[in-house]
């Protein structure tokens, strides 16, 4: 099926040059108010039209999925390279340290996270700028999303420490540290790989969740979440049809991140 | 033959008859947001028991909802003491709540008593309490009593409008009501099923017993867009209360079943944080005490913008603190604030604000830029906010939105006080000044902008304070008004508040109801439930 991987690939390419050209290609700026055309239709000059506030929605999804398509992988990376860190430590040294580790992440598994979010959100500082705020936010998604996937990598690790390759190394005289970076390390790799991908359109809806909770980016920054947060509602779904652009986007991209994650994880 | 058709005339004549005598006025269905807390009327403290309690309880006296008059129900007549300390009731003979027991001035005793029962800390009894000691009631004839108080109450009567009569003797207790119905029926979550009370006293002009309804069924559903959902499909018969967006949903789906009754009491307003121990930095505190600062704040946003967009129009600019709907108690002689941003530069410019590469610096050089915290989840509330942020930008000042789920807002704004601004509604359930005696007075808790003074912080909350005191003392409505008057022009020229708007009442109503009067007063749409009916012929026999 290469044209559904090629087809995966274009959406990705596409999405991701028309959010870094969102300055140069959106018609208006995000935030300004047209007032006097609020919940206007698609036109020439507002091509998806105008959300409730008169604000143009084309200009505020490129932006929006700006935000969305460069903060979710950083912290789908930072998550990696946490799970990364814990579960191979875990996995190789065993004993005490995979005890406690894994504990750890037991513990971080079993927290509400949602509340935990809600939280955190509560407790920050009243005085940050929108880009900040929305930036905390993703980090504070990474820095919990790390549990589930140092598990796995976890078990990957302590299966690479038992394997015929390692006791081999270990008997020509290869040092522990030697062993876990130059043999151990690489083969994780795919495994992390994996776990970066899954970890993109989990975090990208968790933030759509967090909009549609009102606590996600805040205003006048857009992001998916709070695209998606337009929809909510009965009266969100009369006769507009263009308001579903977002969501047929988001539906669009994590679906091509899929397919690219199942195209990796075939045998070739 | 002809001895036949006589029979037959006969039985056809009894057959319609019968037939239309045993037409009621049909069930009423729509929904409560929540579970009533309690079917007692003395421990109210939550709106769905509220609810319940207008459609069951009997009252002395009841404010109507419509002309905002003052009337006698179960009290033919009352008159208040000079000293506004005692309040005599004539009661209506030959009553009796929805068990049979029989209405007697001992209920009326036992109610008081219940109500002012400190062990009980009932919020309806608050109303009353205005120095120490106990409530006293006399019994002068089984149809007659006074019941006096240890200090005098502002507007005494008006503050029955609440007090449902409870029964003294019966075994049912708090289910034994004197009002149009009586609760049959209750599944917590579900549903609750008010019959119609068989001894209600009221009959309509032509002799015949209200209410007009069977039943009201009251479906416990907290989801707005489902209640919505189900009066467009005919499944519920009215909601109380709509918002704007769905309003005109409603008006082009069902061309005349929105209801616009006009302005409400209801204010949306913005308050600055001037607590002098609250943890924001010193500077930001002299921005929010100055009047000027909060003048231009005020004059800066667009307010019928606000109303236009964020309320689809069915919201009008706010003069004041008090709603031109309270149509006594509001001072005529202000008028709203002009949306005026070059005017409110001057203001800013008094106190030594300056305008540098299109942002506003204080005196001191810092970048005026502060936090509004507002509620999670509530869509006006954030448009409003949103709408401000472009505004405020226009005087060069930044402001950064921060919508928080309820429990924190509430933590920071009476517990922390850490915030700099916030976005709030307030409801106002009774006209005049009695309801704002808790927000006013600088001792009080609900002072939002600096509460729980032990002296007042400025002269012009000290002068607040003397009026407010004034007003409640008084037992002179014209002296009272003046006094209030006063208080809202203070307000008016202090702006502690930031009035934004007040939204219109808005309802959908089903047309297979009849006699239905919607007002700018709680409950918008039921308020005269007991001549609602759904059947045409009954609602104009």
């Amino acid at each position: 099926m290469i044209w559904i991987r090629n087809a995966a690939i274009g959406i990705l390419v596409v999405t991701f040059a028309a959010c870094l050209l969102a300055g140069t290609v959106a018609p208006a700026s995000y935030a300004k108010q047209f007032r006097e055309e609020p919940d206007a239709a698609p036109s020439h000059q507002h091509w998806l039209g105008t959300d409730d506030l008169g604000r143009d929605r084309f200009s505020r999804l490129l932006q929006g999925t700006r935000i969305s398509l460069l903060l979710a992988p950083a912290a789908a990376f930072l998550t990696a390279v946490l799970a990364g860190l814990i579960g191979g430590i875990a996995g190789y040294w065993g004993g005490w340290t995979e005890r406690v580790l894994m504990a750890a992440a037991d513990l971080v598994l079993s927290l509400p996270w949602l509340f935990l979010l809600l939280t955190a959100r509560a407790l920050m500082p009243l005085n940050v700028s929108p880009m900040n705020s929305v930036a905390i936010t993703f980090l504070i998604l990474g820095c919990l999303g790390w549990a589930a996937a140092a598990r796995v990598v976890c078990a990957g690790a302590k299966s690479l420490r038992e394997s015929d390759f390692s006791l081999q190394a270990r008997a020509l005289g290869c040092g522990e540290a030697r062993l876990l970076l130059r043999h151990v390390a690489p083969n994780l790799r795919p495994m992390l790989m994996t776990q970066f991908w899954i970890s993109i359109p989990v975090f990208i809806l968790a933030e759509a969740n967090l909009g549609i909770l009102g606590l996600g980016v805040v205003e006048p920054l857009p992001s998916w979440g709070s695209l998606l947060k337009e929809l909510s509602g009965l009266t969100a779904i009369s006769g507009q049809p263009w308001v579903f652009v977002p969501l047929l986007l988001l539906v669009a991209v994590v679906t091509s991140f899929q397919v690219l994650l199942v195209d990796q994880e075939l045998p070739s | 033959m002809n001895y036949r058709a006589c029979l037959l005339f006969l039985f056809c004549f009894f057959f319609v008859t019968a037939l239309a005598s045993a037409q009621g006025g049909g069930q009423l269905h729509f929904c409560l947001r929540s579970d009533p807390k309690t079917f007692d009327p003395v421990l109210v403290d939550d709106d769905a028991s509220e609810r319940v309690r207008y459609m069951t309880g009997g009252f002395l006296l009841r404010l109507n909802r419509f002309t905002q008059q003052l009337e006698p129900e179960l009290a033919t007549s009352w008159k208040v003491s000079k000293d506004g300390r005692t309040i005599s009731f004539q009661l209506r003979e030959g009553l009796h709540f929805s068990d049979g027991t029989p209405f007697s001035a001992e209920d009326v005793a036992f109610t008081m008593h219940r109500l002012m029962d400190p062990s009980l800390h009932s919020a309806t009894g608050d109303a009353f309490r205005s120095g120490d000691g106990k409530v006293q009631t006399q019994i002068l004839a089984p149809n007659k009593i006074a019941v006096t108080f240890p200090a005098p109450v502002a507007s005494l009567d008006q503050k029955f409008d609440q007090v449902a009569i409870m029964s003294a003797t019966s075994p049912k207790k708090e289910m034994a009501v004197l009002g149009p119905f009586y609760v049959a029926d209750y599944k917590a979550g579900s549903y609750l099923e008010l019959n119609r009370n068989p001894n209600y006293w009221k009959h309509d002009e032509h002799g015949r017993q209200l209410p007009y309804l069977d039943s009201v069924r009251l479906d416990i559903q907290s989801n707005r867009d489902t209640e919505m959902l189900r009066f467009l499909r005919g499944e519920i018969d009215l909601v109380d209360n709509v918002d704007a967006e769905y309003y005109n949903r409603v008006q082009t789906e069902q061309a005349g079943s929105g209801h616009d009754a006009g302005v409400t009491l209801d204010p949306e307003q913005v308050w600055f944080n001037q607590t002098p121990n609250s943890p924001i930095p010193a500077y930001k505190r002299g921005w929010f005490r100055s009047a000027n600062f909060r003048l231009a704040v005020w004059q800066a946003i667009n307010r019928d913008d606000i109303a236009r967009i964020v309320y689809r129009g069915r919201a009008q600019s706010a003069v004041g603190m008090l709603s031109p709907a309270d149509k006594f108690w509001f001072n005529t002689k202000l008028a709203t604030h002009p949306y005026d941003p070059q005017g409110a530069l001057k203001l800013l410019a008094q106190d030594g604000f300056h305008l540098q590469n299109g942002q506003l610096l204080d005196r001191e050089g810092h970048v005026v830029e502060f936090s509004l915290v507002t509620g999670a989840g509530n869509k006006a509330r954030e448009r409003m906010a949103t709408m401000m942020q472009q505004d405020l930008s226009q005087i060069g000042i930044k402001l950064n939105v921060v919508p928080l789920d309820f429990p924190s807002l509430i933590e920071r704004i009476t517990h922390t006080y850490d915030y700099e601004s916030c976005l709030l509604g307030l409801t106002n359930m009774t006209l005049g000044p009695d309801a704002q005696m808790n927000v006013w007075l600088s001792s009080a808790e609900n002072h939002q902008w600096n509460p729980s003074q032990k002296q007042p912080d400025t002269p012009w909350e000290a002068e607040i304070d003397r009026l407010m005191r004034t007003q409640a003392s008084s037992l002179d409505p014209r002296k009272r008004k003046e006094a209030f008057d006063r208080v809202q022009q203070i307000a008016w020229e202090q702006a502690p508040f930031i009035y934004l708007v007040n939204r219109h009442a808005l309802s959908a109503i089903s047309p297979k109801l009849h006699n239905v009067q919607p007002a700018v007063l709680q409950p918008y749409v039921y308020w005269n439930l007991d001549r609602i009916s759904k059947n045409a012929e009954v609602a104009s026999r």
